[in-house]
């Protein structure tokens, strides 16, 4: 069958990436979209947008029986779940598997095979892919041995959460008993599920991932790897592509970790496996798989010329992957810059509000994903990502020149922005020579708190 | 039918409370343009498209959203209450195909009177007046997709 009719059931810049896509294949759109969402761009972008419920997501967004019936009331063929939300709850491809509804994505079973963190381990394991020394532990002294095992430090992982949710580092092993009951008691309220395991920290890592295709038959191919290293408590600010100072053969190895990983799952769609790259023992570890399109996806379409929204819908059509692997190439390097309603100064502290005046920038090489234009209302019932800015170079010095210009034709007005911080960051020697760990941002963002505690009482 | 200074204020205060912020009404060869704030005009920037998928659309050249259940039928007298649709779902008329209405234009309900019924994946919900008074207008049809807060009927308040 020919998926002509799409429900986005999803929000902000994501659900207008969609539209777009959508509207360049002839197929119409209906936009989910909450009370809150229904004077937003994609509301009025999309073919038709129906009103799902109050702007609270538990009201609206979050609600799979909601969604799944204005899909069918609408009579659309399929349902784009976006990010976040409901796109990784296997209830809702669950239901829409029963409902003869199109999800655009993985199957439900899929979906829960990655969303349990411990089993989503053992597949990495049986797929032959690295992971970090460790595993699950039910008891304290279970704990302990294993923790001696492994070495300290550790870190202490809840089986529920993931995104970097649900974490705890234990420096000392002593620590380890008491820490661990702390987490599962904090896990169990968190997630509903008090299983935790135990998993090496890695002291200096780097966040690399791998964008993969497959056909839900055991087909994958990937689209190579992006860098995402450059993060605050797990929250990503810039994204990249290739990932700088890995060597060629070391980037093959991930690339092939995460073809290996998704081919035994035979999984359906588009999803990203996540690596965590140990800089002390140059190696990398399996972290988690996002059964899901990608905020920073953008990177990878620049570099590959490849519209994954649009595999993902030829994957539901039953057109199975277009490209062989060898006709994936991948030219120059790309750079994202999330640009988010939040205020570095203050603890990012998010900044809801209407956007007086925003201008984004444009020129060849220059990609802007946004749903926010002058007057823009962003509420305070959502995340605060107000666009993303994304540059394609055929080089690393080149694209970072390109950003920084594009950033100073950037202007957000109404609403505090992260636009300065990401200037700075553009102008540090560090991100400059590229390949900083996870640690990079938040020793900046001290540094940074620092001079201007300096200023201003200086 | 033409607006009277009473329709414009009864319409200025369906816009205030609603989440819009501005409503272009025609009817009769009258157009209001109605703008909440006093901000400056909302002008629409277009987003730049992606490189790769170019679109002549600019959000500037389209038309303002489209607010057909709010505000495309004014009520057709001064002092109606709206009974909106409390969820998304299928609007039924009647307890079960082929069985009569539960209301009908003129029928005297109370707050708790049933109204009519929202299915959302077979589970159903019962919606009630939420006013004492007379059914004036029936606006969904039975059978139809209902959006939340979508206008069901709205009645004539017993004084």
């Amino acid at each position: 069958m020919a998926i002509r009719r799409i429900l986005i059931a999803n929000r902000g810049e994501i659900a207008l990436r969609i539209i777009r896509t959508c509207k360049a294949f002839g197929i119409e759109t209906i936009l989910a979209a909450s009370e809150a969402d229904l004077g937003s761009l994609p509301a009025r972008l999309a073919d038709r947008a129906v009103c799902i419920g109050p702007a609270r997501p538990a009201d609206s967004y979050l609600k799979v029986e909601t969604i799944v019936q204005a899909a069918l009331g609408v009579k659309a063929d399929a349902i784009h779940p976006g990010y976040g939300f409901l796109s990784e709850r296997p209830a809702l491809a669950r239901v829409c598997e029963q409902e003869g509804v199109i999800f655009l994505g993985p199957t439900a079973a899929q979906i829960e095979a990655v969303g349990d963190k411990l089993r989503a381990r053992a597949e990495a394991e049986a797929a032959g892919v690295p992971t970090a020394p460790g595993g699950a532990v039910e008891t304290a002294s279970e704990a302990m041995v294993l923790g001696r095992e492994i070495g300290p430090p550790l870190l202490i992982k809840a089986v529920g959460g993931g995104g970097g949710r649900g974490m705890k580092r234990v420096d000392r092993l002593e620590d380890l008993p008491s820490a661990m009951e702390l987490a599962a008691a904090e896990a169990g309220a968190a997630f509903g599920d008090t299983r935790v395991y135990l998993e090496r920290f890695v002291a200096h890592g780097r966040h690399v991932e791998v964008q993969i295709l497959g056909d839900g038959t055991g087909r994958v191919i990937h689209l190579g790897e992006r860098d995402c290293s450059v993060q605050r408590r797990y929250q990503k600010l810039i994204e990249e592509t290739p990932a700088p100072e890995l060597s060629a053969e070391f980037r093959r190895r991930v690339h092939h970790a995460a073809v290996q990983f998704t081919e035994r799952l035979s999984y359906r769609s588009a999803g990203t496996v996540e690596f965590l790259v140990d800089m002390d023992r140059d190696t990398f570890y399996f972290l988690e798989m996002n059964a899901r399109i990608q905020v920073e996806h953008p990177v990878t379409e620049a570099v590959t010329g490849i519209d994954i929204v649009a595999e993902q819908i030829a994957i539901a059509n039953g057109d199975g992957l277009r490209l062989q692997q060898r006709d994936v190439r991948r030219e120059g390097c790309a750079i994202e810059c999330r640009i988010n309603a939040e205020d570095p100064a203050r603890g990012f502290h998010p900044s809801p509000g209407t956007v007086r005046k925003a201008e984004w920038p444009a020129g060849k090489g220059v990609r802007v994903d946004t749903h926010i234009s002058s007057g823009a209302r962003i509420p305070p019932f959502y995340d605060s990502l107000m666009g993303k800015i994304i540059v394609h170079a055929s080089d690393r010095a080149s694209a970072l020149d390109k950003m920084r210009r594009a950033l100073a034709a950037t202007h957000i007005e109404g609403v505090a922005s992260n636009i300065a911080l990401h200037k700075e960051l553009l102008a540090d020697p560090e991100f400059q020579r590229g390949g900083v760990d996870t640690s990079y941002l938040p020793r900046f963002l001290e540094k940074r708190g620092a001079r201007q505690e300096v200023r201003t009482h200086g | 039918m033409t607006l009277t200074a009473k329709d414009v204020a009864e319409i200025l205060r369906l816009l205030d409370s609603s989440s819009f912020d501005t409503l272009s009404l025609e009817m009769n060869g009258v157009k209001l343009n109605l703008q909440r704030g006093s901000a400056a005009p909302v002008r629409q920037s277009a987003a730049p498209a992606p490189e790769s998928q170019p679109t002549n659309e600019s959000p500037a050249q389209r038309q303002p959203l489209d607010v057909t259940f709010r505000s495309a039928k004014p009520p057709s007298e001064a002092g109606l209450k709206d009974i909106s649709s409390p969820l998304l779902g299928i609007f039924y008329r009647a307890p079960k195909p082929g069985e009569p209405p539960f209301v009908e234009v003129g029928t005297k309900v109370e707050p708790d009177t049933v109204i009519g019924i929202i299915e959302v994946m077979k589970l159903m919900n019962s919606v009630r007046a939420g006013v004492a008074g007379q059914i004036a207008e029936i606006l969904a049809d039975n059978g139809a997709l209902v959006e939340y807060g979508e206008i069901l009927m709205r009645v004539r308040p017993s004084a």
